[in-house]
């Protein structure tokens, strides 16, 4: 079972809440960088929503998530707490890894989020490990591998879909394309011209959908969950979507036009197209549309507010976590 | 009390912590119906069946990062990298991956996997397929790391290394699959990170891995010979490393040596120095002396590669003229 569906009422409301607060998060995270209270570096997801909670929501509760370097959204998404995920990029002793992991390694594994990943398709291979377990343990349960575009290029990407492959595993691959691998563009880093192709070479099936339309993830998300979890194996879905920030805090956006991001982020927002869809079907009212907006940015600011008050990460214990 | 070789050992250390753990699986290139390259592996499948004992299509990064993704979730992997060189195709996952992710979640995961690899020289089989890689894993935080000498200790440190809760890489030599040894009859449990004195003496400690351990000991027989008493230490385990037991017997002989294979520079031996430099530096008689494989690929020829590890008589040769 889906843990919500978008297409429904009481879904729509939850879905709108955990994109909005994706995006509030990331924006709370850009500015608290820019007052100099958050260090290191991020890479930000805002304008990539949809991806996270349309496949997040497909999965059911215990589905275990494998992410990337981008991985707020699939955490906030996948259930994780914003207070822990505020201490953890501020540096405190009550985040998720308790100030070791920072932005790019957030894992919250009671949840099922086994862990972001500062390596380029470096959880491909685990999800396809984890998948394998399922299998091994007969538990039913179905993994979901978020990975970019730029992954796609990288050689575990192909011994991840090939073992999925022949061992027919309960994997997910989610292909987040959002047109650029850094600063170079997918077109001219995918041979043969499209990243869901290459799911034939696997005798896996491919589906591309829009990963600005929540709704099209999720439906396409879940037949694919549907059938890993019968044991049918593998999928590979490519959701085209956009980044509208920098690759991290130190992209000057160089090799793209402000005409480009501009375009994008006025017509095809995932959340001005999803809250159009919502009060169209008649699924919320506007008036519930703004509450969910006000719900998510309160609870960000008590998040933030909580976390700032939490102590720093205990040098006392700086070696404990190496070793068992 | 049975006599068993090293590589009948190996096949019989996993079969013992197979029976005892039903989840335990096994991943590698040609390890079932072909029984290991090495003949490593034989009878495994047979005993055990081929959902546990499990042939992987050549893909070094699949196998080391499936048994993560498996032993994070529930189904502990004994891992098989063909040859020790072959780490180097998956560095990321040993490296990056395995050995990072408990302390990068702040020990939210455990990640118990058994890397099991040939390692070392003296096969003829050149540059890529002879390296004693044993520094390339132990400057690893996070990764443990052993080296049985004997069949015995091949059964007792296999057994130690599945138990574990940490990645441990378990370094089998090529060079001594074929020796025999007497296996204790029962259940032949270890501890990680104890060394052995193999050989008791007075006027110097030879510290010696695997293969090297033989030839010390036959160095310290033909030392005996000239009057010098060697005292040999076979490490066994490098991460844990004992340094107890080299500092006790340091001080009683008052000199150190090391016979090491791997090259030169980096070799474990040189970060014992260190640690018997800064520890135990008022009971050296004399100078740390590292007997080593210079710093180069493995030649293939007969001639140079028997030239490049230390052999028995450079062994002698090289205690004798500092001892005299």
């Amino acid at each position: 079972m889906p843990k919500r569906d978008p297409t429904t009422p009481d879904g729509a409301r939850r879905s709108l809440l955990v994109m909005w607060t994706i995006r509030r998060f990331e924006e709370a995270l850009e500015e608290l960088f820019a007052r100099g209270v958050l260090h290191g570096t991020m890479h930000l997801s805002i304008g990539q929503e949809a991806v996270a909670e349309g496949v997040a929501a497909a999965l059911d509760e215990g589905d275990f998530i494998t992410s990337t370097h981008r991985g707020h959204g699939h955490a906030i998404a996948h259930g994780a707490d914003l207070e822990r995920m505020f201490a953890e990029l501020l540096m405190k002793d009550t985040g998720y890894c308790r100030g070791r992991g920072g932005s790019m390694h957030i894992a919250d594994v009671a949840a099922g989020n086994l862990g972001a990943n500062g390596i380029v398709a470096g959880s491909m291979t685990i999800a396809t490990g984890a998948a394998f377990s399922q299998m091994m343990q007969g538990t039913g349960k179905v993994v979901a591998c978020f990975f970019g575009d730029g992954a796609a290029n990288e050689g575990a990407f192909h011994e991840s879909l090939n073992l999925a492959g022949i061992w027919s595993l309960p994997v997910v691959f989610v292909c987040e394309n959002n047109q650029y691998g850094m600063s170079m563009a997918v077109d001219k880093a995918t041979a043969g011209g499209s990243i869901v192709r290459r799911a034939d070479a696997y005798g896996i099936p491919g589906v591309r959908v829009d990963g600005n339309d929540v709704v099209d993830v999720f439906r396409n998300t879940s037949e694919a969950v549907a059938r890993a979890r019968r044991g049918e194996g593998p999928i590979l879905i490519e959701a085209v979507t956009y980044r509208y920030r920098g690759h991290s805090k130190s992209d000057r956006n160089l090799y793209r036009t402000v005409d480009e991001i501009e375009q994008w982020r006025k017509s095809r927002d995932p959340l001005d197209r999803y809250e159009a869809r919502v009060i169209d079907e008649g699924w919320l009212t506007s008036d519930q549309l703004e509450e969910c907006r006000i719900e998510a940015r309160d609870a960000v600011r008590r998040a933030v507010e909580a976390a700032f008050r939490a102590p720093d990460a205990d040098p006392a214990d700086l070696v404990g976590a190496a070793y068992a | 009390m049975a006599e068993m070789s090293y590589r009948d050992a190996i096949a019989y250390g996993i079969a013992q912590e197979m029976r005892r753990d039903p989840r335990l699986v096994m991943l590698g290139e040609d390890i079932a119906a072909a029984g290991g390259v090495f003949k490593t592996t034989v009878g495994l499948l047979e005993q055990f069946g081929p959902d546990r004992v499990r042939d992987t299509p050549i893909s070094e990064q699949a196998i080391l990062g499936a048994a993560m993704g498996a032993a994070m979730t529930g189904i502990p992997v004994i891992a098989e990298i063909m040859f020790s060189d072959f780490i180097a195709v998956c560095f990321d996952i040993l490296a990056n991956q395995m050995a990072k992710t408990r302390y990068m979640t702040g020990g939210q995961v455990t990640v118990p996997v058994v890397i099991r690899t040939h390692n070392g020289g003296g096969a003829r089989f050149g540059a890529q397929h002879s390296q004693s890689v044993e520094n390339w894993c132990m400057m690893i935080p996070g990764l443990k790391v052993v080296a049985p000498s004997t069949p015995r200790d091949v059964v007792g440190l296999m057994a130690a290394a599945v138990r574990d809760p940490d990645p441990v890489v378990f370094l089998e030599h090529k060079s001594l699959l074929a020796t025999k040894g007497e296996v204790p009859e029962g259940e032949i449990v270890d501890e990680l990170g104890v060394a052995k004195v193999v050989r008791e003496g007075t006027d110097c400690t030879i510290v010696a891995l695997a293969l090297m351990v033989p030839r010390a000991l036959q160095a310290a027989e033909r030392l005996a010979a000239e009057g010098i008493s060697a005292e040999v230490i076979d490490l066994r385990s490098l991460v844990p490393l004992d340094t107890q037991t080299i500092l006790s017997s340091v001080a009683k002989t008052g000199r150190l040596f090391t016979v090491e294979e791997n090259p030169r520079l980096c070799g474990w031996g040189a970060e014992i120095a260190s640690i018997v430099g800064h520890e135990a530096f008022w009971d050296l008689d004399g100078p740390v002396v590292r007997i080593t494989t210079p710093h180069i690929p493995l030649p293939a020829a007969e001639t140079l590669e028997d030239m490049a590890i230390p052999s028995v008589d450079r062994i002698y040769k090289e205690i004798v003229e500092v001892m005299d």
